[in-house]
């Protein structure tokens, strides 16, 4: 099983903070999807180099991303 | 699976109503942060200003008091002073701070009052449309400064923390940033140093926060982290700048 | 009962406040109600009480509104200008539902004005003690001993109805020294199931605002307060009546004025002259019905004020201009006798000279 991060898009505002603070460089925005809210959410590309440090989830300011670690 | 990070029960649900990349949030997990891990959630009483943060009575799962425009630590005196026991902390921007307000943050830090402020500094007025502040820096363009901040109608920005660490009643003014995650992890650090002095009675914390305001810089949340960190850091240095906390002690024969 | 004391206005109300269980009192120097602060700031601490001078009066009535939050009897007190600088925070209190006794010890105004009594607050005090729809209890004391059980009274109505109260005196009832005998101390219930004292995990965070963005909310915090207001007005008024059975000529007056006036009346009912006076003691809520039953007989009545005249209009309303309403009063400071009221008395009533 891998590190897991969750990301609430009904939540997420697209602001990018967490796409700057992964270090390995696996969040996006989603730039062809749009929540009800009119943001592009963010969204983990590469599920299995996550190595659940928690930077996104600290960095983003609506906790609208949870890590778990394997 | 365990969890490596989690929003704080110390949090309601509801959505903040902050900007995308407002610091504010980022803040506001902080202080929650705090509140839980040291144990006080029953026993809190947050002061909200006025400004973006208005609404921070929605957000905090604590018992909340609204203050009028820069009275917060007014309000938040008389708080403590009816309820030594509790933890009673403001939030409050720059506006609220040190413009209107900064005769009674300057006299609840000379009194030493018994509370925690939480001062989120982004050098501009978000919530009203980004006019110019107290901090606003010299030559930064706002809507009531179009030109650039000029000293010779405007004046200077203040430096709070410098400032009130002249005064014997401030126990402990530190100046932190959200900017990148080890900033943040120290924020929390001066945050929590600042409640552990609440709790113990050491008097007045103060943790200044440099944050962003993208809507009214007029940047992407990514890029205004960088003109916090190009822009606000040297103008007001990080650090702590008063720090009185080995003299601590109860101030029971106060109240 | 306790004994009975000579005391000053000021002090009186002081000292009535924390025998009314009020431990909490933030204030500011001002002339002519500072001993109220001095009082305080001797007498808080033998009872284990908070005094605290604030940075201005800006501040004392925020401080006010924290103390009020938590739940326990607190105080500030002021004069004119500074009562102005408190209406924000006064808005707020209100706005809140928040429950506090405030002293104005008026004096001359407005601007810095003089430090001599004045009556010239009372369209501040009833129509607009801050921005808003709202209103605040005003006592309109005329004795010290009056002034003190109006304190215990301004502390119980204040808490019942979730309102701030105020009690209007002037720089003559405070530096005046009288009699008084102080009822027996509270102890004042510290139990609110509203105050923000910490929820303790055991409910949910209460929350003191003022804030609703949504106008039909806003609208409707407002009909349930005025709704509240409408219970005062039904159980709470309060006024004295003097010789007003077939009384002619009514006199209306209240605090000092209301004494000079009644000396005037008692001229006058030597002279023959059918004078009577009501005296209002809650200003809002209005004694409108009293002044209605007590103007039933005269033919004029005569509003006496230390003011250019601000209840007057109040008193026309209450009786629909249904009779003519005189004014007589000085302002700036200036007090007016009995003498002087006699002669518009006399005037009214058709005599010249002395008689």
């Amino acid at each position: 099983m891998a590190n897991r991060v969750t990301i609430d898009e009904h939540i997420c505002k697209g602001c990018g903070l967490c796409t700057g603070a992964c270090p390995k460089k696996i969040i996006l925005l989603c730039c062809d999807k749009l929540n009800a809210k009119g943001y592009n959410p963010a969204t983990v590309t590469q599920m299995e180099l996550c190595i659940a440090c928690g930077m996104c989830a600290i960095m983003c300011p609506d906790s609208a991303i949870t890590v778990e670690k394997e | 699976m365990t969890s490596v990070y989690k929003k704080s029960s110390v949090l309601t649900d509801a959505p903040l109503t902050y900007c995308p990349g407002c610091t504010h949030g980022i803040i506001h997990k902080l202080v929650a942060e705090c509140i839980e891990e040291m144990g006080v959630q029953g026993r809190t009483v947050g002061v909200a200003s006025v400004g973006c943060s208005v609404l921070a009575y929605n957000f905090f799962n604590v018992d909340m008091v609204q203050a009028p425009h820069g009275r917060a630590p007014a309000v938040a005196t008389g708080l403590i002073r009816s309820l030594p026991d509790n933890v009673v902390f403001t939030y409050q921007g720059d506006g609220d701070l040190a413009a209107i307000g900064i005769a009674e943050t300057v006299h609840a830090a000379s009194r030493s009052e018994n509370i925690v402020i939480i001062f989120v500094n982004n050098a501009i007025y978000g919530m009203t449309g980004g006019q110019m502040a107290p901090t606003t820096l010299s030559g930064q363009v706002t809507q009531t400064s179009p030109n650039g901040r000029d000293a010779s109608i405007a004046g200077y920005p203040i430096r709070v923390c410098e400032m009130l660490s002249t005064l014997d009643g401030t126990t402990y003014a530190e100046r932190v940033a959200v900017n990148n995650v080890p900033n943040i992890r120290k924020a929390k650090a001066a945050i929590k140093k600042a409640f552990d002095n609440q709790i113990n009675r050491r008097g007045f914390s103060i943790v200044e926060v440099l944050s962003t305001c993208p809507t009214n810089w007029g940047l992407t949340p990514l890029k205004s982290l960088d003109w916090l960190k190009e822009n606000l850091m040297p103008y007001y240095p990080l650090g702590c700048y008063k720090d009185q906390t080995e003299k601590g002690g109860k101030q029971d024969d106060r109240l | 009962m306790t004994e009975k004391v000579l005391m000053k206005g000021n002090e009186a109300m002081a000292e009535a406040a924390i025998r009314a269980g009020c431990l909490h009192y933030f204030g500011y120097p001002i002339t002519p109600q500072t001993e109220i602060s001095v009082h305080m700031s001797k007498r808080m601490p033998m009872v284990g009480g908070v005094f605290l001078q604030a940075e201005s009066e800006i501040a004392a009535i925020n401080m006010v509104l924290g103390a009020s939050a938590a739940g326990v009897r607190v105080m500030t007190s002021s004069s004119s200008p500074g009562i102005s600088l408190k209406t924000e925070g006064i808005s707020y209190l209100a706005a809140s539902d928040l429950p506090c006794v405030i002293i104005n010890i008026q004096r001359g105004g407005p601007g810095l004005g003089g430090i001599q009594p004045a009556q010239s607050d009372y369209n501040q005090a009833t129509k607009a003690p801050g921005h808003g729809d709202f209103k605040v209890l005003v006592f309109a004391p005329s004795t010290v001993q009056e002034m003190v059980n109006t304190i215990f009274k301004a502390f119980d109505l204040s808490e019942q109805y979730r309102m701030p109260a105020m009690v209007l005196g002037d720089g003559l009832l405070g530096q005046m020294m009288e009699p008084v005998v102080f009822p027996e101390t509270v102890v004042a219930p510290r139990e609110k199931p509203w105050a923000t004292i910490g929820h303790q995990e055991q409910r949910s965070p209460n929350i003191i605002n003022s804030l609703y963005l949504q106008a039909e909310m806003l609208e409707n915090k407002i009909l349930e307060r005025y709704r509240r207001y409408d219970q005062v007005q039904s159980k709470e008024t309060e006024s004295e009546i003097y010789l007003t059975e077939d009384a002619e000529i009514l006199l209306v007056a209240y605090g000092a004025s209301a004494r000079i006036a009644r000396g005037a009346v008692d001229f006058a009912r030597k002279l023959g002259i059918k004078a009577g006076l009501l005296r209002p003691i809650t200003l809002w809520p209005f004694p409108k019905k009293e002044l209605v039953a007590a103007a039933e007989n005269a033919a004029e009545l005569l509003v006496v004020e230390m003011s250019m005249g601000q209840m007057v209009d109040d008193v026309k309303l209450a009786i629909d201009c249904s009779k003519p309403v005189h004014f007589f009063g000085h302002t700036g400071g200036v007090v007016p006798s009995s003498a002087e009221v006699l002669e518009r008395i006399k005037e009214l009533a058709g005599r010249n000279g002395n008689d």
